[in-house]
């Protein structure tokens, strides 16, 4: 790709041509990344990650599905695996990036464990990096298509933060990345809201993720009644990798619902 | 990438492909009143994507040193990124210097590190915001690529078309006649600053929730949060 | 030693004249030096115990360890110049991270071994450097399977069901060799260990040193860790009184 300006004139000087443009060569060498193939699209995907964080601890929850385009073509992927004791990650976005990204962390992790470190990393931590190392592979125009739910704890209390493949990067007490964004968030923060103090047990955390999910696969083609949900407390981190949904939900109306 | 694709237009692109765009809009207002011996400084904080709310206390407005401070929105990722190569250049002048920088060296360390970005760009609304070596309050407002103007007062951000002329009329005297600009004290700045951000989350979507206001003094910087619409 | 070498010593990259290359044989000579470690295996694990001579009541308990994790299910002992063996641990956690990068399973440690082996050796073919002045022991518990295999400076290695280096290996040896190691559980051969190397410590040369203990075995779930405290207790409690009883049958004889 030619990214240069044409002559001003016949055999004439180039725009600046006499001025050394500071940095240039830094985005001159990113624009003709850019000319290369990289990810510009995802393969396959994984849709909605939630999360929220109660009373002592964080909880998220991904479906199963990897789908090829519109095509659910794996029905039994896992999205979200267990950093250390005090942190878990969800992704949604390209399935191959995520594979990748997590055993980098797991190496990461085992560096850290093998080095005799007695700190692990929390879950504040590996947010923090998570966000350099997307904004630098954006920047670099060759993204990893995610986005990332990080759960559980920075310096001992609970926590929940969310990046996407930019290196976007809040935290707050409910997160959600594509679909769940419209469906999920209104009806986590609504749930919340309904408490005088905001603040939900474990149970009732639960029972809000399981609600969210349940209208997640009624309504986004992407979503998969198989899913997953993990806690993380004080106590540690517990995975749920075989949940269904199939059993609590009814599809009767769904005849209802074609164009008349 | 071959000729074909480039000349491929937007819109005939597959609309079920995602395409890749390093930078996003996540909205965000910030305003800016100096003082003769205060700099005031808010920032709304929502954050947004498209239209969706990704966070509603989300500050914009983030500490440089004891007595500056700088107000960043546009491109979240960008705005991170950035307050983060600021911290790390900071750290470093203080410790060499054994002194924190002061906030016109700030000022033009800012413009200095968005210019290095010119073709690559900070998606980014800055103003720095600090007292000056005499004390007084100084507010320096930028574009994304570097340019930078030192003024008394500014706003940034998405609403900052309701909201500039509304300060450039009370606060700059513009556009009436034989009006005196007034004398701008903490009361002043506080109302101005807390009527332009209901009246921009009033009008703006991407403005709301709630409002922070910093006020630098010699004696450190004071935080309040108002509460604005949530829709 | 006064004519030692004669001239041939003064690069791995030259024999001498009856076949030997004597830098490499200084490097075993700094391993001999160095305090006894032992590695011991047995059905259910491996067991490293090592006699960490402390030269100055002024470090810390706990300082310049010669243990050491290299992938979760890897352990390594070492002998020789500590500052040599941290490069080569460092370089076998990269050949581990590697192979689990590109495979993504656990490495087995006979490879990992050959790996490190293969590295030792190149540095006893060049002019321009000098062999490592140390010896590893790596043991790790795999898929029920215990292993334990030793470097040497020269870039050979060997696996072993019971293995010791350093200044007191031969009296170590003949201790292993009494032992009935199949037999024995990880949890009994902690204490084996710990005798062995308060046995074969030598109290008038070295005054203080410390004990460090560690296991892959079933009991750690197959990761390399460090004896649990209170067992470390138990097995340095057992060494002593072995000590002595054995120290009070020597009056006895005379």
């Amino acid at each position: 790709m030619n990214i240069e300006a044409p002559p001003l004139w016949s055999n004439g000087p180039k725009p600046g041509l006499f001025y050394d443009f500071p940095g240039r060569s830094v985005g001159q060498s990113l624009v003709n990344d850019h000319a290369k193939t990289h990810t510009m699209y995802p393969t396959t995907t994984g849709t909605s990650v939630i999360g929220i964080v109660f009373d002592g601890g964080v909880m998220i929850a991904a479906d199963k599905l990897g789908s090829y385009g519109s095509l659910a073509r794996f029905r039994n992927v896992e999205r979200i695996f267990k950093a250390t004791d005090e942190a878990v990650l969800a992704f949604g976005g390209d399935i191959a990036d995520y594979q990748f990204i997590r055993e980098v962390i797991e190496q990461k992790v085992r560096d850290d464990e093998c080095g005799g470190y007695s700190k692990q990393l929390d879950a504040g931590a590996l947010h923090s990096w998570l966000t350099r190392v997307l904004y630098n592979r954006r920047s670099r125009f060759n993204p990893l298509w995610l986005d990332c739910v990080v759960a559980g704890f920075r310096a001992g209390k609970p926590f929940l933060g969310f990046v996407d493949k930019i290196g976007t990067a809040y935290e707050a007490t409910e997160v959600a990345s594509g679909f769940g964004q419209y469906f999920a968030i209104p009806m986590l923060r609504s749930a919340r809201e309904k408490k005088s103090d905001g603040i939900f047990t474990q149970a009732e955390a639960r029972k809000v993720i399981e609600e969210a999910m349940k209208v997640l696969y009624y309504r986004d083609c992407r979503g998969f009644h198989r899913y997953m949900v993990a806690t993380v407390t004080k106590e540690g981190v517990t995975i749920d990798d075989d949940l269904d949904l199939k059993k609590d939900t009814n599809w009767d109306l769904a005849h209802l619902t074609k164009l008349l | 990438m071959s000729a074909e694709m480039l000349a491929m237009s937007e819109y005939g692109r597959d609309p079920r492909k995602h395409h890749f765009s390093p930078y996003a809009d996540n909205g965000g207002t910030t305003i800016a009143i100096a003082g003769d011996d205060f700099v005031m400084v808010g920032s709304d904080t929502r954050l947004t994507n498209y239209s969706g709310i990704l966070s509603r206390n989300q500050t914009k407005v983030f500490p440089l040193t004891e007595k500056t401070m700088i107000a960043s929105t546009g491109c979240w990722a960008d705005v991170l990124s950035l307050y983060k190569d600021l911290q790390a250049k900071l750290t470093l002048y203080s410790q060499e210097h054994h002194d924190e920088m002061s906030t016109p060296a700030i000022a033009q360390l800012v413009s200095t590190v968005l210019y290095w970005r010119r073709f690559f760009p900070y998606y980014v609304s800055n103003m720095v915001i600090g007292l000056d070596e005499d004390g007084s309050g100084v507010v320096y407002h930028y574009d994304p690529v570097g340019h930078m103007e030192k003024l008394r007062f500014s706003s940034a951000g998405a609403s900052v078309a309701q909201i500039q002329p509304l300060l450039d009329n009370q606060l700059g005297a513009l556009n009436m006649k034989d009006a005196v600009p007034p004398k701008v004290t903490k009361a002043l700045a506080h109302q101005l600053m807390h009527d332009a951000f209901i009246s921009a989350a009033e009008r703006d979507v991407k403005t709301g929730d709630s409002c922070i206001i910093y006020t630098v003094t010699k004696d450190g910087v004071a935080e309040e949060q108002v509460k604005l619409r949530r829709d | 030693m006064s004519s030692i070498g004669t001239g041939y010593d003064l690069s791995a990259a030259q024999f001498s004249p009856d076949g030997r290359v004597f830098q490499v044989e200084y490097a075993q000579k700094a391993v001999e030096n160095s305090g006894t470690a032992v590695g011991l295996v047995c059905k259910d694990g491996v067991v490293l115990a090592v006699e960490k001579i402390v030269t100055s009541k002024l470090y810390e308990p706990g300082t310049n360890k010669r243990l050491f994790t290299v992938d979760t299910h890897v352990g390594l002992a070492c002998a020789g110049l500590l500052a040599d063996a941290r490069a080569i641990v460092d370089v076998a956690r990269n050949e581990a991270a590697n192979y689990r990068a590109e495979y993504s399973v656990p490495m087995p440690v006979k490879e990992l071994t050959e790996r490190v082996s293969n590295y030792l050796h190149a540095y006893t073919l060049y002019s321009s450097v000098r062999p490592y002045g140390c010896s590893v022991m790596l043991a790790s518990y795999l898929n029920d399977s215990p292993q334990l295999f030793v470097t040497d400076p020269s870039g050979l290695c060997f696996g072993y069901f019971g293995a010791a280096i350093g200044k007191a290996k031969q009296n170590a040896k003949t201790e292993i060799e009494k032992l009935k190691l199949k037999e024995l559980t990880c949890k009994q051969l902690v204490k084996e260990a710990a005798k062995i190397i308060y046995l074969v410590h030598d109290e008038v040369k070295d005054k203080q040193f410390e004990l460090e203990l560690s296991w892959v075995c079933a009991e750690s779930q197959g990761r390399h860790e460090l004896v649990p405290k209170a067992l470390k207790v138990q097995a340095e409690k057992y060494a002593k009184a072995a000590l002595e009883e054995e120290s009070s049958d020597d009056e006895e004889d005379m």
